[in-house]
C-alpha cells in the first residue's frame, strides 16, 4: 500500500514516522488493552499528570480505568529482575484532563520505554530518539534537559521542611525566583544557599556551555554525582548533530518520589506547551516492587494539530465544476488526469461556497478551462 | 529576522502603568496611545507587539502561547495556576488579599464558615491549610455586600485601601497574601525566543531594582 503524503495528516504522518523510528533502534511494539483495574492509579495518584481518572465497573464488579497514562501498565507488567533490557514503543489512546481544563480529553500518545539496566548508553540512546523523534515533528525544535538528583540534592543540603520544599519545588518550576528569595528569607535559609537556589532557578542555556556554570552550584555528593552523569550525557552527544537543540533547564521538574534521575521535554515551533516528555524512573520501579531500572519518554501527538501547515489551508487541490450536457466520458478522463500527479480533485455541478480549494475548474463543451487559482 | 515579542497588557490603569515602564526601557510602540479601535499594535523595529485584554484573562492568552509575555497580578495566578513562568515581580499594583468581614465574625469556629468570593480556589486553598470546614459562595462583584445581607460570613477579597469595608462597617480579619504585578511568559516561547524574551527582562529588573542580576536590593 503506498500511501501519498498529502492523504495523512500531520499528526497521523508523524505517528508513523515516529514508529519506523524506534523500530530502526529495535524497539517492539507494545499493544495493550484500553483498560486497567483503578487500584494501580490509586497507589500511584501522584504519578499521573492529573488525578482524574474515567472509571466503571466491569462485569465481575470490579473498579475498571480507562488508561490515563501508558508508563504505569509498562511498568506494572515488567518482570521483577528481567534478564534482558526491556525495549518497548507504544502508541495508544490515554484519557485525561488537560490543565486548566474540567473535561476529559482523549490523548494520542506515542511513547518509548527501556527497562533494564539502564548505563550510559542505553540513556543515550534513548535521550537521542527523543531529540530524533522532535525533529521527525518539526524542523523548529529544542529539548530541555535536567536532573532530578541536582534539584533534589541542593533542596536536602537547604534543610527545609516538607511544606516549604515542595513550594520551592514549585517555584523553580516556574523560574520564579523573587518567591524563591521570600521563602527562603522568611524560613532563614543560609544567605549562601539562598543564593545558591536563586541561581539555580535562573539557570538556563545550552546543554554543553551552561554545564560549568552549574559546577559553581554544587553543594554536596549528591549534586556533584548528578552533575558527572550530566557531563557524561553531555561528552558521548556532543558529536552528534541532534545534541545541538539541548539546552541545561532545571525548572524541569517532576514528582520526586518517581523520577530520580535525567528528565528532560520536548518542544516544536507553533506548539505552547511540551510535546515530549520524558526521564528516568527508576523511583516508580522500587515501589512497584521491581529490582530495575527504566527510562522513557512520551510523545503527544494530537498537540500536533495546532500547527498550521500548508494542507489544511485547502481542503481540496482541485474543484471541477461541469455542465450537465458534459460528456461523462470526458469528465471521467479529466479527473483521471488531474488525479493521476497526486492532486486532491473534487468534482460537483456547482461552485462549492465552503470548500476551500487552490484551483477552481470548469469542463464544457469547449473543454477544460481554469476559472480561478488560489495561493 | 528578528521574532515579536507578543505581550498582553491587562486593561485598566495597571496596564497602562506598565506600558509606560516598557516604553521607559525601549518597548514603545507609539500607536497604542493613540485612541483607536485596533486590537493589536505593532512596533516592528523593537521587535514587539502589544494587545490589551481584560486582566483575568492574561494568563489564559501567555499559557496557550497567544502571547509570549503577559503581565498578570499575582491573585490571578494563585486562582488560575497556569503553567507559566513567572520571572518577575513587577512592585506595581500592590493590594492585598485578605478575609474580611464583620467585627468577631471568625470567632464561631463551631459552624461551617461561609465565604463569598470573586476567588473560590485562593479561598479553598486557603482555609484547606487550616483543615477548615468552609462553604464558598462564587461572586462576581459587589463582594462586600455579602456579609452585610447574610449572605456569607466573610469574604475573601483584594483589598488596597480599605476605605469601601470601612464605610460599610467592615474590617480585615486577616491577611492571605500581598498581590503585586507579575511578569509572566510562555514555557515555550522562553525557550524559542530567549535571548530577546531574557533582554527584555533583564532591561525590567534593572528599571524597576536597579541590579542586573539581582533580586538583592
Amino acid at each position: 500500500m503506498n500511501i501519498s503524503d498529502s492523504t495523512l495528516k500531520r499528526e497521523e504522518r508523524a505517528i508513523y514516522d515516529l514508529r519506523k523510528l524506534y523500530e530502526q533502534y529495535g524497539y517492539k511494539k507494545y499493544k495493550m488493552s484500553k483498560f486497567e483495574e483503578y487500584d494501580l492509579y490509586l497507589e500511584n495518584k501522584s504519578f499521573l499528570p492529573s488525578q482524574q481518572v474515567i472509571t466503571f465497573t466491569d462485569l465481575s464488579g470490579k473498579l475498571m480505568a480507562l488508561k490515563p497514562d501508558v508508563t504505569l501498565s509498562i511498568a506494572k507488567n515488567a518482570p521483577s529482575s528481567p534478564k534482558e533490557p526491556e525495549k518497548l514503543y507504544y502508541n495508544e489512546n490515554v484519557y485525561r484532563t488537560p490543565h486548566g481544563s474540567n473535561e476529559y480529553k482523549e490523548i494520542m500518545q506515542v511513547g518509548l520505554e527501556c527497562i533494564g539496566d539502564i548505563d550510559l548508553y542505553t540513556q543515550c540512546e534513548v535521550v537521542l530518539l527523543a531529540c530524533k523523534s522532535l525533529q521527525t515533528l518539526s524542523e523548529d525544535s529544542l529539548m530541555v534537559v535536567s536532573h532530578m538528583g541536582f534539584v533534589s540534592g541542593l533542596l536536602e543540603s537547604c534543610g527545609l521542611s516538607r511544606s516549604v520544599e515542595e513550594k520551592v519545588l514549585k517555584c523553580i518550576g516556574h523560574k520564579n525566583a523573587h518567591e524563591v528569595l521570600r521563602l527562603c528569607e522568611a524560613t532563614g535559609v543560609s544567605v549562601e544557599m539562598r543564593d545558591t537556589l536563586v541561581a539555580l532557578t535562573s539557570l538556563y542555556g545550552n546543554f554543553g556551555e551552561t554545564l560549568g556554570r552549574a559546577e559553581e552550584l554544587v553543594k554536596n555528593e549528591k549534586m556533584s554525582d548528578s552533575l558527572k552523569a550530566l557531563r557524561e550525557l553531555a561528552g558521548v552527544l556532543a558529536s552528534e548533530p541532534e545534541s545541538e537543540c539541548m539546552k541545561l533547564d532545571f525548572s524541569v521538574i517532576n514528582d520526586l518520589s518517581y523520577y530520580n534521575g535525567l528528565i528532560f521535554q520536548g518542544f516544536i515551533g507553533g506548539v505552547p506547551s511540551a510535546i515530549l516528555a520524558g526521564g528516568r524512573y527508576d523511583n516508580l520501579m522500587e515501589k512497584l516492587d521491581k529490582k530495575t531500572q527504566a527510562i522513557g519518554f512520551a510523545v503527544y501527538a494530537d498537540q500536533l494539530e495546532r500547527c498550521d501547515t500548508e494542507l489544511d489551508r485547502f481542503d481540496v487541490d482541485v474543484l471541477l465544476t461541469y455542465e450537465t450536457d458534459v460528456d461523462t466520458a470526458k469528465l471521467t478522463a479529466a479527473v483521471k488526469m488531474l488525479t493521476a500527479n497526486g492532486r486532491r480533485v473534487r468534482v460537483q455541478k456547482t461552485i462549492s461556497e465552503k470548500l476551500r480549494y487552490k484551483q477552481l475548474l470548469r469542463l464544457s463543451d469547449g473543454g477544460l478551462e481554469i476559472l480561478e487559482t488560489n495561493d | 529576522m528578528k521574532q515579536m515579542i507578543r505581550v498582553a497588557l491587562p486593561k485598566g490603569r495597571l496596564g497602562e502603568s506598565v506600558y509606560k515602564l516598557f516604553d521607559e526601557i525601549g518597548y514603545g510602540c507609539p500607536e497604542i496611545l493613540e485612541n483607536s479601535r485596533k486590537l493589536i499594535f505593532e512596533n516592528e523595529e523593537k521587535g514587539v507587539c502589544y494587545f490589551w485584554v481584560k486582566p483575568s484573562d492574561v494568563a489564559i492568552y501567555v499559557e496557550h502561547g497567544a502571547a509570549d509575555v503577559g503581565i498578570a497580578g499575582l491573585d490571578i495566578l494563585l486562582e488560575q495556576e497556569p503553567d507559566v513562568f513567572e520571572l518577575l515581580d513587577l512592585g506595581l499594583g500592590k493590594c492585598r488579599m485578605v478575609v474580611a468581614g464583620k467585627k468577631g465574625a471568625l470567632s464561631g469556629t463551631g459552624k461551617t464558615l461561609r465565604v463569598a468570593t470573586k476567588f473560590p480556589n485562593i479561598a479553598k486553598n486557603y482555609y484547606t491549610e487550616q483543615s477548615r470546614e468552609i462553604e464558598i459562595i462564587k461572586l462576581n462583584g459587589s463582594i462586600e455586600l455579602a456579609p452585610i445581607v447574610h449572605l456569607s460570613d466573610v469574604i475573601v477579597d483584594i483589598v488596597e485601601t480599605g476605605k469601601t469595608l470601612k464605610e460599610n462597617e467592615l474590617e480585615v480579619l486577616e491577611e492571605i497574601t500581598g498581590i503585586s504585578a507579575r511578569m509572566i511568559v510562555n514555557k515555550a516561547s522562553f525557550r524559542f525566543k530567549t535571548q530577546q524574551i531574557e533582554e527584555m527582562c533583564d532591561r525590567m529588573r534593572i528599571r524597576i531594582i536597579g541590579d542586573k542580576n539581582g533580586y538583592y536590593q
